[in-house]
């Protein structure tokens, strides 16, 4: 399905805390194949994506091939191979929000971000995806910025969000500095 | 069943019933007034968090007791953030588009002086002298809420405010019955599924009680992939214990041990409401062992889905619920025989379960008097799109398209004219003008080539191409498609290449014969309800829009000027004003400059068409127009 990217290289050091961070989350599970998508769903809630070790340390877990554990984080949208940026950038394409300009707005935030659906900005600030729709129809285009769904984002909506974002950093930086 | 457990169980439930009924009245009827606020995710997209805030905020700064509670969405989406107000000796008033600086106004004007805001108001909720109320709209006329009867009136994480509305009363009635007795109230009901296919519910669950095996298991199916369909995320953020009711009655007729709740993880809200509410239940002894005091032992496990369309699927949601990737397989056996982990199974939709608890309470015959003669009950659309009221409605089955539309949904806005309706997501289709007049029901629709599918319908008007609503369906199924069946895998795959060349206006004549002969092939050579009806969209089109295909690629113009590469931007000369800069400000990669007199020209080459001029340019000019095709442009000396 969509997203083949690899998984990125991680240092020594961050494997070795990614593996100790997994097998914390694997103790809340049980050991049967049923608990794959939950183990994989919660591992992607603590560690913001599903980097090589993880996958190879909850097929050891299950006792199956790393191959089907692969399998079945590729089948899925959900789940990313690369990790996150700090805020995350969802546009909804569903019938309702394509129809209104949906692709419109992706294109928008592909320019104002330089980044293609399914990258993360080099400086991990966002990262930017579509997703198929939100359920919120009735306020197309829709993009979810952080889980907030955000309602009508045309293209001047899409810079007055991003401005908004660097204010908010402008203020943190000001105070650390 | 004996009779001191008869009354057991009825004794446990007047208990729970007593304190719910408590409850509730201790918040209505204190004398004291009570805002609602809606915060459904179509709420929150709105702003209702911030106004709940405001609310609080200035509650909290007036000094006075008056509760603020979260309630769902009563349909209204297009007016939200919507908040209800209910003040002892007035009726309840429902505001819409309300904003902090509104919520502010309220407090202060009505709550504590005497002016209702009449000019915020959307409507009363009960008839009055004073104001109009809902019952006064021309919808309130076809609308018949079962589903939707609690959505936005209760606290959806409140178990107390759905036993107090009435509920709960029919599971504790169904464990005095045999199950026999309530599959056979469902069979004579003539619920049929509403995920899209339209089987008897009573007969597959008369299937599944006699099947062999143990345990049995009770799936109810929340993963609403359509895209432009939202009611099953309404119905489990607005109102959960309806579902968890009848997957309850359900479970005990088919006489399952184990259930799941399947939602897509794409609506956190639902899953969250969810999880709640099995908390809840669990607490109330309504899940669990034994209960009500009875010998029903069942118990739920939240599921959330990861994001594909095909796991909606009976056996491919099996597939996913086991661990593994989500692809279909062949049916028979079906999953009421040989389901979950090989077990008799049976997979509801959200809405099939919510009608059970509804269907024994006011009894068979009563439900299969609403709606029609082949299709009973009523049906819940999501309405979305070019339409004035978007939003969830709920008509009796057999309603035409043109009411749903036109009264219930209130038209097209800015003048527009009706072009179509998209029924059924990307295994539907788009009816034309011409079957507006068609009853909704299951078989009408199928005949005119779409079908009732889960219930999403998205309104097209004028400015929207056939050409490229087809070849959107086909990117999501192409892109859905688990590739299991090569048809599947690789025709969709063709004839998105196909669409794809025609919105780029470089379609041949001869490409629309392909399509229809590709449509036949991926029909007939796939397993699943994906590849079966991903040729609707394009079918469909072809039926009733042929014309439209005809321009693309004959006079590689479109017609409703959407798609980019056979449209260009053009300003107006005569039309635009010299002293106005909103375009050249707001163009997003500088396109725009003004010449020597001022008159703002857009340079083509760098022009990507994103339409932000068009937005901006002031009403009263309108002098940003879009032309199709290019070669219409007048050519511009440099």
């Amino acid at each position: 399905m969509t997203r083949n990217s690899h998984p990125q290289p991680i240092t020594a050091k961050e494997q070795a805390r990614t593996k100790r961070e997994t097998r914390q989350v694997l103790k809340g599970f049980g050991k049967d194949r049923s608990s794959l998508i939950p183990i994989l769903q919660a591992v992607q809630r603590r560690l913001g994506f599903l980097p090589r070790v993880a996958m190879i340390e909850i097929a050891a877990f299950l006792g199956i091939p790393p191959v089907d554990v692969y399998e079945v984080v590729t089948f899925y949208n959900q789940f990313r191979l690369n990790p996150p940026g700090k805020h995350s950038i969802r546009v909804c394409l569903g019938t309702a929000c394509h129809m209104k300009g949906g692709y419109i707005t992706l294109d928008a935030w592909e320019r104002r971000l330089s980044i293609h659906q399914g990258q993360t900005t080099p400086d991990r600030e966002f990262d930017l995806d579509t997703v198929a729709c939100v359920g919120c129809c009735t306020m197309a285009p829709v993009t979810v910025v952080d889980e907030k769904p955000e309602a009508k984002v045309e293209p001047t909506k899409v810079d007055g969000l991003l401005l908004a974002f660097q204010r908010e950093k402008g203020k943190k930086d000001s105070k650390k500095s | 069943m004996t009779n001191t457990r008869k009354q057991n169980i009825a004794s446990a439930f007047e208990k729970l019933e007593g304190n719910a009924v408590t409850n509730w009245r201790n918040l209505v009827n204190s004398g004291k007034p009570v805002i609602m606020v809606g915060t459904a995710t179509c709420g929150r997209a709105a702003g209702a968090l911030d106004v709940l805030q405001a609310f609080r905020e200035e509650i909290n700064r007036q000094g006075i007791e008056c509760p603020v509670i979260e309630v769902g969405c009563m349909g209204h989406c297009y007016a939200e953030p919507l908040v209800i107000v209910s003040k002892p000796d007035n009726p309840s008033i429902c505001y819409g588009r309300v904003n902090p600086v509104i919520a502010q106004r309220l407090v202060k004007e009505y709550i504590l002086g005497d002016d209702p805001c009449l000019e915020f108001v959307l409507g009363a909720m009960e008839p009055n002298d004073l104001i109009p109320s809902f019952q006064d709209f021309p919808r309130a006329a076809y609308e018949h809420k079962l589903l939707l009867k609690n959505c936005g009136f209760i606290n959806p994480t409140d178990i107390d405010h759905y036993i107090a509305s009435g509920s709960y009363s029919t599971l504790a009635k169904a464990l005095h019955m045999s199950s026999k007795l309530i599959i056979e109230q469902i069979k004579k009901s003539g619920l049929k599924g509403r995920g899209g296919a339209g089987f008897s519910t009573g007969e597959k669950w008369e299937i599944c009680r006699n099947a062999h095996g143990r345990p049995k298991y009770l799936i109810c199916n929340g993963d609403e992939g359509d895209p432009g369909a939202f009611m099953d995320r309404s119905i489990l953020e607005s109102d959960p214990h309806s579902v968890l009711e009848g997957i309850l009655i359900a479970a005990y007729a088919i006489g399952a041990r184990y259930g799941y709740l399947y939602i897509r993880a794409e609506y956190p809200l639902a899953v969250e409401h969810a999880r709640q509410a099995l908390k809840q239940a669990k607490k109330y002894n309504l899940l669990g062992r034994r209960i009500l005091g009875s010998d029903f032992n069942f118990d739920i496990t939240l599921f959330q889905g990861s994001g594909a369309f095909v796991c909606g699927e009976e056996t491919a949601l099996i597939a996913s619920l086991e661990g593994k990737a989500g692809m279909p397989r062949h049916r028979p056996p079906y999953p009421a025989v040989y389901g979950l982990y090989g077990k008799p199974t049976i997979i509801n939709n959200v809405k099939t379960l919510a009608f059970v608890p509804h269907i024994l309470k006011n009894g068979a015959d009563w439900f299969a008097g609403i709606g029609t003669e082949t299709s009973k009950g009523t049906a819940v659309f999501a309405l979305a799109g070019k339409i004035v009221s978007t939003g969830l409605v709920e008509v009796p089955m057999g309603t035409t398209l043109c009411q749903v539309i036109f009264e219930v949904g209130s038209g097209i806005p800015n003048n527009k004219r009706f072009k179509a309706v998209q029924i059924g997501g990307p295994s539907g289709g788009c009816l034309p003008e011409s079957a507006l007049d068609l009853p909704v029901d299951f078989n009408s629709l199928a005949e005119a080539g779409a079908m009732m599918g889960s219930g999403g319908m998205v309104v097209l008007d004028e400015d929207d191409c056939m050409v490229e609503i087809a070849r959107y369906f086909l990117e999501f199924t192409q892109k859905e498609s688990c590739g299991k069946c090569t048809f599947c895998r690789l025709g969709t795959r063709q004839m998105l290449q196909i669409l794809d060349d025609i919105t780029k206006g470089r379609g041949k004549m001869e490409d629309l014969e392909t399509l229809e002969r590709l449509a036949e092939d991926v029909q007939a050579g796939s397993l699943c309800g994906l590849g079966k009806t991903a040729p609707n969209p394009i079918l469909t089109t072809l039926r009733y829009f042929r014309d439209e295909y005809e321009a693309h690629i004959i006079e590689k113009r479109c017609p409703a000027l959407m798609c980019r590469e056979l449209t260009a931007y053009y300003i107006l000369p005569d039309k635009c004003e010299r002293s106005c800069d909103a375009c050249v400000g707001t163009c997003t990669v500088e396109a725009i400059s003004p010449n020597k007199q001022r008159i703002k020209v857009i340079d083509q080459d760098k022009c990507i068409k994103c339409d932000t001029c068009r937005v901006a340019c002031p009403p009263q000019y309108n002098a940003v127009i879009k032309l199709s095709p290019p070669t219409k442009l007048p050519v511009v000396k440099k």
